[in-house]
Parts: structure tokens; sequence; C-alpha cells
């Protein structure tokens, strides 16, 4: 992860975001990201991410719990501890869906939770950077990559341009951190700097 | 925009040739089956007819569902495709007189023993079991049920389809016919669960093996049902995309009914093994004797083809978000689909008229295409009768910009 320069725009409606974001787009900015207080149908395809894996992970995982749990479960009652009961033959499989069943889900569900908390950088206990406070309550905030070469002003008058209601510059760590939230000078440092 | 369907010649003369293989199938049949001396023979005669008109009906039926359900929860996905469940729904009465004519000669049906094999409890004397279920397994129980249920479903068939299209005759952004819709869809699913979630299978099917019964078994049928009903609309929905028609139906509607056929499916299978895992397990003789007689003998293949298809299949094609979307792949699983659930059908209903004497061949598939064909003549003239975009409809602009 790394520090680096954003150039941050606050839009108030959702009607001039999409605009927004598709001039962005068509500048050649580099779009670091949108933060919106609900979830914007839509957005994705316009800022033109593409489609997760996430999913793909998700079946990964549970292949991991069936297999896990088909193997243990065979593994015990035919040959570490094999009993009868019930008149079951020692390989009795429709016994075992259930609980294979519920292992191939909580692996999907533990492990897709654990992928997407690392996807999108975030994490009880760990920092990340906010680029304004009302970006979970009522305001759309995009954030743009700057870098060395980018000029600052040109792209906050550009973002004035497109419609935001503040605007600004800063600089922050992009990715997450270890900290806690309430030893704030380490976070108040970087953004100074 | 081409909101007009006119059906073309081809479906036309298809259905036509399918409904005439049917009435061959059915005379060759009362030719060869109804007037033979063998009673599996006059069993199999009546039983084919019993499976498939009940089958038939049932998967009409979801559309009727699945109208009152979306229109209960104010769903705005299904309105550009909504007059493919209407048409289906209207012609639900067509199935249901089939249905209820088979039904009923099955009543009088006697083997040369005087037994009725298929409904085993009509003539119950001497059976201690079938006697001590005879409140509730009785003719005239069966008749009032049957009646009652078929005339609600088709009623409330045709008055949804009828109340669609009055909106479009109301005045612009009129809300008394969508509100009354959403009370009479609220009453359609208290009438569905009554009956087709739970008191019909139990007459209809249950009771060909009257010793045996099983409480999650409507809910089983019904699953089976609605999966294959949700299959049918997509595939009138691709076909109807296919002649240019319903532009509003983007792939995000089609991935709603995908994800419909793959959920179902799952939960289908979640249904059947828990009815089969909870009798496996417990094995006590009076129940085990049901799937014993499917698993192992001559039912086994369908036994396993029926968990291949209609579980491994769906799970594995239909869950990738890109085969939903996927025209192609969404074609081929929903015809696979509502074969493998015509199969699922057929082994509740075959194993106690016939016993072990199955076959399917020309009389079992020339019925088959006889129904289907009667399906696609119906519903694509009720289709062609009125435009297939509701104009009117008030959810229109968010079904129109839906995301799946």
């Amino acid at each position: 992860m790394a520090i680096k320069k954003f150039a941050v725009a606050a839009y108030d409606d959702e009607a001039v975001l999409f605009p927004a974001v598709k001039k962005v787009r068509k500048s050649g900015y580099k779009l670091h990201d949108v933060y919106t207080p609900f979830a914007v149908h839509g957005l994705d395809v316009e800022m033109g991410l593409k489609e997760t894996d996430l999913h793909i992970a998700g079946f990964i995982y549970g292949i991991c719990g069936t297999s896990t749990a088909v193997g243990f479960i065979s593994w015990i009652f035919t040959s570490d501890w094999p009993i009868v009961y019930g008149g079951k033959p020692h390989f009795a499989l429709p016994a075992w869906v259930p609980i294979t069943f519920e292992l191939t889900v909580l692996f999907a569900a533990v492990g897709m939770t654990l992928t997407f908390c690392y996807l999108n950088q975030i994490m009880p206990g760990v920092k990340k950077h906010v680029f304004h406070p009302r970006q979970s309550d009522d305001l759309f905030v995009m954030a743009i990559e700057l870098n060395e070469h980018t000029p600052e002003q040109e792209v906050l008058n550009f973002l004035k341009s497109t419609g935001a209601k503040e605007t600004n510059v800063q600089v922050a760590e992009e990715g997450w951190w270890y900290g806690r939230w309430d030893k704030k000078e380490e976070y108040e440092a970087l953004n100074a700097g | 925009m081409n909101d007009r369907f006119v059906v073309p010649a081809r479906l036309k003369t298809t259905s036509m040739l399918l409904i005439a293989i049917g009435i061959l199938a059915l005379i060759g049949g009362i030719a060869s089956l109804l007037t033979s001396h063998v009673d599996t023979d006059r069993a199999r005669f009546w039983s084919v007819l019993l499976h498939d008109s009940v089958f038939f009906l049932l998967i009409t039926t979801v559309s009727v569902f699945i109208q009152a359900a979306v229109s209960l929860a104010q769903g705005a996905w299904i309105v550009a495709f909504r007059r493919v469940p209407e048409a289906i729904g209207a012609n639900v009465w067509v199935f249901g007189i089939i249905a209820l004519l088979v039904l009923f000669s099955i009543l009088g049906f006697r083997d040369h023993t005087g037994h009725n094999t298929i409904f085993p409890w009509v003539t119950n004397k001497g059976d201690k079991i079938l006697e001590g279920k005879e409140a509730f397994l009785n003719p005239t129980m069966f008749i009032i049920f049957s009646l009652v249920a078929v005339g609600l479903w088709s009623f409330f068939g045709m008055k949804f389809r009828n109340m669609s299209l009055a909106q479009e005759k109301a005045p612009k952004n009129e809300t008394k016919i969508y509100w009354k819709l959403f009370r009479l869809s609220g009453l359609f699913l208290l009438v569905y669960a009554l009956t087709q979630m739970s008191t019909i299978p139990w007459l209809w099917v249950m009771s060909i093996q009257a010793h045996w019964f099983s409480t999650l078994f409507s809910w089983y049928t019904f699953a089976s049902a609605f999966v294959s009903g949700m299959s049918l609309i997509m595939l009138w929905v691709i076909y109807l995309k296919n002649q240019g028609n319903l532009e509003l139906v983007t792939k995000e509607h089609m991935h709603d009914i995908g994800k419909f056929m793959f959920a179902f499916s799952i939960f289908w299978t979640y249904l059947w093994f828990s009815q089969y895992m909870l009798i496996w397990y417990a094995n006590v003789p009076e129940e085990t004797f049901y799937f014993k007689q499917r698993q192992q003998g001559p039912y086994s293949i369908i036994f396993y083809a029926n968990f291949i298809i209609n579980f491994v299949m769906p799970i594995l094609i239909l869950m990738a978000r890109p085969s939903k979307r996927n025209y192609f792949t969404v074609t081929f699983m929903a015809m696979v689909i509502i074969f493998g659930h015509w199969l699922d059908y057929y082994q509740m209903i075959m194993p106690g008229p016939l016993g072990t004497e199955w076959h399917i061949n020309w009389y079992e598939i020339g019925i088959f295409m006889g129904f289907a064909g009667i399906l696609i003549f119906t519903v694509s003239r009720t289709l062609a009768k009125s435009s297939l975009v509701p104009h009117n409809n008030l959810l229109l602009k968010e079904t129109a910009v839906h995301i799946a």
C-alpha cells in the first residue's frame, strides 16, 4: 500500500454524480473510487468496474467445505471409529448430507466474508482513510488519484465544473493499516504531511 | 414498439400436429390398452392420462401463483413479460377440465377383481388402514376438493388477466385496479396454500399409494411444479424474444427467471432429500416400502435420473451468472427441468398402479406431446389477443430499468 495524493469531490445528488463519473472517465483522470451512502444501481457499470470474482472464491470455499466434511466424516465412521448403529452401513452417506451441507455453507460464508473484507480493505480494528465524514450520510464522494504531473488546481476546477459541492486535495494511505480509532495522531499526521 | 404478437403459421401447425399426435396416441391407447384384458395395461391407460393432465395443470397454475406472489410483493421485474404468465394462467381452465374428466373417470376404474388399482381407497372394503382414512379419502371429498380447487385456480387465472387488461383501458396512473389486484393476490395465495400446497397433491397423487403418507409431500410436489412452471414461462419469454416481441425484456429479466429456475431446483432437492432421508433413517417398514419400490428394482433408473437431471444439472449449469444470461443455456435447462420434473411426477404416480410394469413408449410420449400441443395452441392464441406490453401498468418504468 502506498500514500498517495487525491483530489476529492463531494456531490449531493446521484443525478449529478452519474454524468460527473462519466466526464471523469472521459477526461482520462484516474478514478480512485466513489463512496456512496447507499448502493447506487448501475454505478459500477458507469465506473467501468469489472464483475467481481468473489463468487468464484465462494465456490472454491464451498467445495473445500464439502470435501472437508465428507472426507472427515467418512474417515471417522469407516476407518477411525466404525460403529454400527441403527442398522446402517458404515458409509451412510444420506445421513451425512445435512452436516456436509452446513459445513459447505459455513466455509463459503466465512471465506467470502474474509475475502470481501480483504478486497475492500476493511476489517474490525483496522484503519482506513475516510475522504469525507458525510460519505456514509448524505454525500456522494468521488476520489481521483493524482500524481506529481497532474495539475491540482486544474483537476479541482474540473471537478467543480461537474457540479461538486465541495472539493479539496488530500494526502492519504490508499489501503488499510493496523491501528485504533482512539489513537488519531498517526492518522492526522499523515494527512497534514 | 412491436407489441402485438401474431401467431406464426409454423407455431400453429406445430401445435396442431402435436395435438393430432396426442389424439392418435389416445385412440391407439383406447384400442390397445383400454380394451386389453391385462389389468396393468388398462391401469396404464388411465395413469398416463392422470400423470400428464395433473402435471400440465399444476405447472400452468404456477403462472397464476407467480403473478399473485409478485403482485403482493409489488415487484416490477415481472411486468415486462407479464402477459406470458397471464396468458398461461388464463388457460388453466382448459387443463383443469381435462384433469377433472380424467380424475373422475379414474374413480370408476376397476380391475378384474373389482378393485381400483389407481386410487385404492375407492374400493377400501376389508382394508383396515384405508377404512380408517375414509373420512378424508372418499369420492365425495375427492370430487368437492377437485372441483373447488380447479374452479378457483381457473377463476383467478382469468381474473388476473382481465384486471391487467382493464388497467390498459383505465385512466393513466389510476391505482384502483392495482390495489384490487394486490388484495386478490393475497387471497389467491391463501387459496393456493390450501389447495396445491396441501390438500390437492394428497388427493390426486399421494393417495395413489394410499397406505403411505408423508407430511412433506405437497411441498415437494409444489416445488416440482413451481420450478417447471418457471421454466415454462422462460421458454415462452425466449420464444417471444426470438419473434422480435417483448422489447422491454432484457437479460436482467431473464436472469431473474433463471434465478428462480436455479433456486427452486435446489429447493426441490432440499424437500426431496428431507423426505427421503428421514424415511431412510427411521427405517419404518410402512414408510420405507415406498422408496424401496422406487430405488431398487425397475424404477431405480428413473429414481437416479430424477436426482441427476433435477439437481446435479441445474446446480452445475445454472449456478454461474453468465449461464443465466445466455439464451442457449437457459433454453436448454428450461427444457431439461420440465422433462426432469415430468419424470419426477412419473415416478410418484406409476409404481402404485403399474407395479414393476412401467414403459415409456409411444403412448406416454404421444400423450405428453398432445398436452404440449394444447398448451402451445391455447397460450399462443391468448397471447395474440392483446398487446404484449402493458403500456398503462403503473410499474412499467421500473421494469424497463430493472437490474437483476
